[in-house]
This record gives structure tokens, C-alpha cells and sequence, in this order.
């Protein structure tokens, strides 16, 4: 074998390893999570652990029943304040703005994507919080310090936005400007354009769009601890104070680990994380080929 | 033979001219499209063809960097004019692009679209229209059993078809073809032209075109474009036969191309 063959084979042997290697970490993090989380539940069945609202670790309950209803609102409230936003400032960037504005708004909203999240979470923290407290909460008669739920799905909101922005203004430009012509040639406005045709040819890539910001917010640490409150009740209202999970893990890790199974209940937490990501993933494959089927032009 | 009085002018363009970035692409055209005939529009590729179709419905609008000036009038309207409705005054303007582009939706609602956007909802009525253009742009045998598919999935050359009824469907009085068969084989090219000919009883017929020999087969009415600007225009056989100018005579000679 001459030189150059031999360096083609070692180089496709190589890369064969090293995506094995990285497609092993998945099963490898797995089986820790599942590993250590066992201890926990071979004291308490899992439908305990999930549905029970006691959480007081030091008398070794566990509920997280709280702490994941304080995930599903702080994540959906963020994605329902994100997503039509984020839509109609794409549609604008891509198919409204002229060139002009376009080229100087792009290059903002990736920089905004890639602001480390602790610099939103201060952010929140010294203007959103005493605005909640301020402000928003007397207008409803209701006290709050303004770490709460509504100020932690504020802040995620924020941080979604470019992702999904960004993502989606890409998807929108690169729709070929024939489609737009055979719509518009029949005499459609430039909305019915947008809504009928843009929206449905990009489907695929709105889905994703909101995957992604959805895995953004949901698993946010934090911006959200900075912000949620940390307490792991189920709130009365928007304005009080509770808790996510992965926000608790941060939290949590590390400072009481002398209280018996502590750590093996955040482990627990962590592979519903895990597992949450990753059906949320196989969703998306499952959408997104349906998508493909039906609006492909 | 057809007087020239009684031909009607239905597309007028008066010192149109068109600059992309810093293109100078279309200089001073004047030219006359006439009603119910089918005007090739012929010249070297690059040579300004479909930017000239595309501006007759304003359809450059979407184009960052594009600056027109002069006037198109259609039936003696100029679109330029602020009054004007743009999507109205499209309506009145079918399109044919180059390579069929069917919609992000079914076949039905493809030839559907316009016709729900223009107020027709009730579900009979669309029925009937939907097979009705179908038939007109002979695709009707072809998916009537399939008409819920998505259009994506039709060959090439159905899918043209299927963009033809698509554009017929609102009733234009003209259809603007862009090299229409450039993308198909010559069977899906040959039923395409088939069509154009049955058309032009009805509509003004634009096609632009870089195959001569389709030119020859189907214009009425040519228009010679030549580096942006108009060389000569008339009828097809006097400039397929007797080309005044020389710049003519050499494209159609395959001299120049």
C-alpha cells in the first residue's frame, strides 16, 4: 500500500472511532443516570417520586411533582410568548425589511444567540425582577419579590427569541423566490403569501426552530435559578416563586449531599432531563418527516 | 392576413428601462405586445428576456437592487402608477416559470389556491372549477384520482401543467411564459407547447424562449432582444423571413448566440 492510500485508510478508520466514541457517550450517560438514580427508587416507586408534592429531602421525601409542574409553565409560557414573535420578526427580516436593515439586524441576532445565559440572567435580574415586583405584580394586587415563574419565562422567552429568529429567517430566505412569484402571479397579497405558502414551505424548519429554542428553555440552568425563585412548591399564580429541574440541580448539587439518596434524587432528575430531550427529539424526526411529506414544493 | 389596424395592442412598454446593482439590463425598450397572440420573445441567453416578462407584472418588485424607469401599460394602464393594485393588476397576469415550482400543498388545492383567494369557497363550485382548469391544462386524466396527493410528487412535466391550470385558474387575460419547457423532456415539452397554441385563442400569449426553432413553431408576433435592447420586433414571419437587420439575420442564422 503507497502512502497516500494508506493515509486514506487510516483517516476513515479514525473518524469511524471517534464517532463511535461520541455516539457511545450517549448510551455511557445514560447508564450512569439510570445507574445512580437507582438507590431512589428502590426505595420509592417512580409514580411516588413523580406525582408526590412533598418535597423535603431531609425527611427523605422526594416529591417532584412541584418542581415539574414549575418546568412545564416557566418552559411553555416562554415558547407561547417566543414563538409568534419570533415568527413575525422573521417573516418581517426576510420578506418585509429591505436589504439594508436585513444585513445590519442578522449579524445582532447571532451575537444575541450567543450571549452566555448568565449574562441574561443578571440582565433579568436587575431590570425584569424589581419590574415584576415594581410594577406588574400591584397591577394584579398580588405580592412578589419578582423572582417568579413569570419573570423566569420572560427571561427564557428572550433567549429563545434569536435562536428561533435566526433560524427561521434563514429558512424563510432560502424558500426560491419562484414559489413567492407563482403565488403572487395569481394574485395573492404578500400576507396570504407569507401564511399560505412561506409558513407551510418552511414548516420543517419552523419545527426545528422550536425544538431547538424549546431544548434551549427547557433546559436552561442559570438564567432560570437566577430568577425562579427556587422554591419547589406548586405556585398559586404566575407571580409567586417555584422551581425547574434542571435549575434545582444547580441549585442543589453539591450542598446538601449529606442528607441520605439527595444525590441519587438528582440524578433522578437528571435522566428525566435526559429522557424528556430525548423523546422530545424523536418527535421531532417523526414530525418533521410527516412535514416533508405533505409541504415539500 | 391580419391588418395591422385590427390588431389590438395589449402590453405596451414606453422607454422601459431596467438596472440591476450596476446592470445596465434592459435600454429603452419599447416594444407592442399584441391581444390573443403569442409573442415570442427571443435572444441570447443573458440578454435581458425574462427580466423583460418579469416586469410586466411587477414581479421585479421583490428583487432588492432592481431600478425601473418608463412606463408598461396594460390595456393602456401604466403599473407604475401609484393607483394601481399590484396584486389585482398580477392576477390579470398568469405565470409560467422556467422550472414548475407546484405550491407547498395538494394538487386540488394548487389549482385551488387563487381561486379561494379571489372569494370562491364553496365546495362545489371548486370542484367543478378545479377539474375544469385541469382538463384545460390536460392533467385531468392524469390525478383525478389523486387530486389530495401532494404536488410534489408529479413529474416534471406534469407539475408544469399542473402550474399552467394553477395559473389559469384566476382567469388572467394574459399568461407570461418563461422558457416554460427548458426543464422538460421533449414529450412533457411538446404537450406544454401543444397547450400554449390553444391558449393564445384566449389569452396574449408572452413566451420567452432561447430555442429558435420553438419561436418559429409557435410565434405570431417576435420580439428580438439583443444585449438589453430591442433589435427588431413585427411578425414572426417577417422576422424569421426577412430580418431588416443584419444583427437579426446572423441570430437566426445561428451566427450569433
Amino acid at each position: 500500500m503507497n502512502k497516500r492510500k494508506l493515509r486514506d485508510f487510516i483517516g476513515t478508520k479514525l473518524m469511524f472511532t471517534v464517532t463511535i466514541f461520541a455516539s457511545l457517550l450517549f448510551f455511557a450517560i445514560f447508564l450512569i443516570l439510570l445507574y445512580k438514580s437507582i438507590f431512589i427508587l428502590e426505595t420509592q416507586s417512580i409514580a411516588e417520586l413523580l406525582f408526590s408534592s412533598l418535597w423535603n429531602p431531609e425527611k427523605g421525601e422526594f416529591g417532584l411533582y412541584p418542581i415539574i409542574i414549575g418546568t412545564i409553565l416557566v418552559t411553555g409560557i416562554s415558547l407561547i410568548i417566543a414563538i409568534p414573535i419570533s415568527l413575525l420578526s422573521a417573516v418581517y427580516i426576510a420578506e418585509y425589511a429591505p436589504g439594508k436593515i436585513r444585513r445590519v439586524i442578522r449579524p445582532f441576532l447571532d451575537v444575541l444567540a450567543g450571549v452566555p445565559s448568565v449574562v441574561y440572567g443578571l440582565c433579568a435580574f436587575l431590570f425584569l425582577v424589581p419590574l415584576v415586583k415594581d410594577v406588574i405584580a400591584p397591577w394584579f394586587g398580588i405580592e412578589s419579590t419578582g423572582l417568579c415563574i413569570l419573570t423566569a419565562s420572560v427571561t427564557l422567552a428572550i433567549m429563545v427569541f434569536p435562536i428561533i429568529i435566526s433560524l427561521c429567517v434563514e429558512s424563510f430566505s432560502a424558500i426560491p423566490i419562484e414559489l413567492k412569484e407563482a403565488s403572487l402571479s395569481v394574485g395573492a397579497t404578500k400576507w396570504e403569501t407569507v401564511k399560505k405558502v412561506i409558513f407551510r414551505a418552511s414548516a420543517p424548519s419552523i419545527i426545528s426552530a422550536v425544538l431547538l429554542g424549546f431544548g434551549r428553555a427547557f433546559g436552561e440552568t442559570i438564567a432560570v435559578n437566577m430568577v425562579v425563585g427556587g422554591i419547589p412548591r406548586i405556585p398559586s399564580s404566575l407571580l409567586h416563586p417555584g422551581q425547574t429541574l434542571a435549575s434545582l440541580i444547580a441549585s442543589a448539587y453539591g450542598e446538601m449531599m449529606s442528607v441520605p439518596l439527595y444525590e441519587s434524587a438528582l440524578m433522578l432528575v437528571a435522566l428525566i432531563l435526559f429522557v424528556v430531550v430525548l423523546l422530545f427529539n424523536v418527535l421531532a424526526v417523526v414530525v418533521l418527516r410527516r412535514a416533508k411529506r405533505r409541504w415539500s414544493y | 392576413m391580419i391588418k395591422k389596424s385590427d390588431i389590438h395592442i395589449h402590453i405596451e412598454t414606453k422607454n422601459l428601462n431596467v438596472y440591476y446593482d450596476n446592470n445596465y439590463v434592459l435600454k429603452n425598450v419599447n416594444i407592442e405586445i399584441p391581444t390573443k397572440q403569442l409573442t415570442a420573445i427571443i435572444g441570447p441567453s443573458g440578454c435581458g428576456k425574462t427580466t423583460l416578462l418579469k416586469s410586466f407584472n411587477r414581479l421585479l418588485d421583490l428583487r432588492d437592487n432592481i431600478k425601473t424607469s418608463g412606463e408598461i401599460l396594460v390595456d393602456g394602464e401604466n403599473i407604475f402608477d401609484s393607483r394601481v393594485d399590484v396584486p389585482d393588476m398580477r392576477k390579470k397576469m398568469g405565470l409560467l416559470s422556467q422550472k414548475p415550482y407546484p405550491l407547498p400543498m395538494s394538487i386540488y388545492n394548487n389549482v385551488a389556491y387563487g381561486l379561494r383567494i379571489h372569494g370562491k369557497k364553496n365546495a362545489k363550485e371548486l370542484d367543478s372549477a378545479v377539474k375544469h382548469y385541469l382538463q384545460e391544462a390536460g392533467l385531468w386524466n392524469e390525478v383525478k384520482d389523486r387530486l389530495h396527493d401532494p404536488a410534489s410528487r408529479l413529474s416534471v412535466g406534469q407539475q408544469q401543467r399542473l402550474c399552467l391550470a394553477r395559473a389559469i385558474a384566476v382567469e388572467p387575460e394574459v399568461v407570461l411564459c418563461d422558457e416554460p419547457t427548458s426543464a422538460l423532456d421533449p414529450i412533457a415539452a411538446q404537450q406544454i407547447e401543444k397547450l400554449l397554441l390553444k391558449l393564445k385563442k384566449e389569452y396574449t400569449v408572452v413566451l420567452v424562449t432561447h430555442t429558435l426553432r420553438q419561436a418559429k413553431r409557435l410565434a405570431d408576433h417576435v420580439v428580438f432582444l439583443y444585449f438589453g435592447k430591442v433589435v427588431e420586433q413585427g411578425p414572426a414571419d417577417e422576422v424569421f423571413n426577412n430580418p431588416k437587420d443584419p444583427k437579426t439575420k446572423a441570430y437566426i442564422d445561428g451566427d450569433i448566440s
